[in-house]
């Protein structure tokens, strides 16, 4: 089999490496949900999402083997959406709580430090 | 549609061209990565808002479904990938076997989706007239199919939920929230599972005729990516819908 850009041709043991990888991934993220991590529970969940996200990417979706121009079009899109979270969420917590939440603020909404 | 495998004339190779068509298909991607991703930002502000009736809307889920239909589209991204390789390495027969499984494997998805559903139109979870958070907790463990345990746990979450947010009102309101996020980002990621199924379709045909090999298989290459996408948005609403508060549960 040629191996040139366009053609590379992924191995299904490597297919098969990733699929375990993401069961794996699917268990562990079940079983930190279940322990009390406090805030830290939300971030493993997301590292561990992250992680599965980016075995899927660069290996089911042949992002590793991908040209360059490709690749910058797959990371300008996470770029993309980092500035769109990342941007309104600072904003988000820069301002004061709307006038109709102070009036009788959810005690969830007080803290706001 | 289009002839098999032929030259356009702008492109100088075959190669050029599936590079391009994959180029598109990724662009299109980037864009569903922010349609999506307006979604996770409103439920990131809303989760941050009222992470009481959020945890509380999470713990209602059914775990054991949520867990089986990760498991379920993953599997399918695996015979996804593996209809590409059969294209690539020329095995034709592989592509159709291995193109079916991955819709077969899409439609339990979307069959367990539809058990999922009902059980939140039983439980009035559904956001409308009548939602009602506390419904389960206000009557007998069988009428929500709970176990003895899970009903006191029910109840005692509830009543912990009502102090927190202030009243029963606040928390029908806020967890009417979550439950929108619920039905909002699983129903289109479940109509992208749709039309992902419409176009699996369209390869088996295509498939079985024979049409894709190692010089020409863009359609399963970029459709593949397509389904892997789909996938990748379940990888992250898994975690964020189901798991908020399970070790309060």
């Amino acid at each position: 089999m040629s191996e040139n850009s366009a053609h590379h041709v992924v191995s299904p043991k490597i297919y098969a490496a990733i699929l375990a990888a993401l069961l794996l991934g699917t268990w562990l993220t079940v079983q930190a949900a279940k322990i009390d991590l406090g805030p830290w529970n939300i971030v493993l969940a997301l590292v561990i999402a992250t992680i599965k996200m980016s075995l899927v990417i660069l290996f089911f979706m042949h992002g590793k083997y991908s040209p360059r121009r490709t690749q910058l079009v797959i990371i300008s899109g996470f770029f993309w959406l980092a500035i769109m979270l990342g941007l309104t969420l600072t904003d988000y917590r820069a301002r004061t709580p709307e006038p109709s939440r102070t009036a009788n603020p959810p005690a969830a909404a007080v803290d706001r430090s | 549609m289009h002839r098999t495998g032929e030259l356009y004339g702008q492109f100088k190779t075959l190669d050029q061209q599936k590079e391009t068509a994959t180029l598109g298909m990724w662009i299109f991607l980037v864009t569903e990565i922010l349609f999506f991703g307006g979604l996770f930002l409103t439920y990131t502000i809303n989760r941050h808002e009222f992470p009481t009736a959020f945890g509380i809307g999470g713990n209602m889920l059914d775990l054991f479904l949520g867990g089986l239909n990760t498991v379920v589209l993953i599997a399918s991204s695996f015979t996804m990938a593996m209809s590409v390789w059969s294209a690539q390495t020329g095995k034709k027969p592989l592509v159709t076997i291995f193109l079916s499984l991955t819709l077969l494997l899409g439609s339990v998805f979307l069959g367990v989706k539809v058990v999922e559903y009902k059980q939140k139109f039983d439980h009035r979870l559904v956001p409308g007239r009548n939602f009602d958070v506390t419904y389960c907790s206000k009557n007998p463990a069988s009428v929500c199919g709970l176990t003895q345990k899970e009903h006191g746990d029910e109840i005692k979450e509830i009543r912990e939920g009502v102090e927190l947010e202030g009243g029963e009102i606040a928390l029908n309101a806020h967890a009417q929230l979550y439950f929108s996020l619920y039905f909002g980002m699983t129903g289109l990621h479940a109509l992208h599972m749709i039309v992902g199924a419409g176009l699996l379709l369209y390869l088996i045909l295509q498939a079985r005729k024979g049409r894709f090999d190692a010089s020409y298989n863009t359609p399963v290459e970029n459709i593949g990516l397509y389904w892997h996408f789909v996938d990748i948005v379940w990888i992250f609403l898994f975690p964020l819908l189901y798991l908020i508060n399970r070790h309060l549960a």
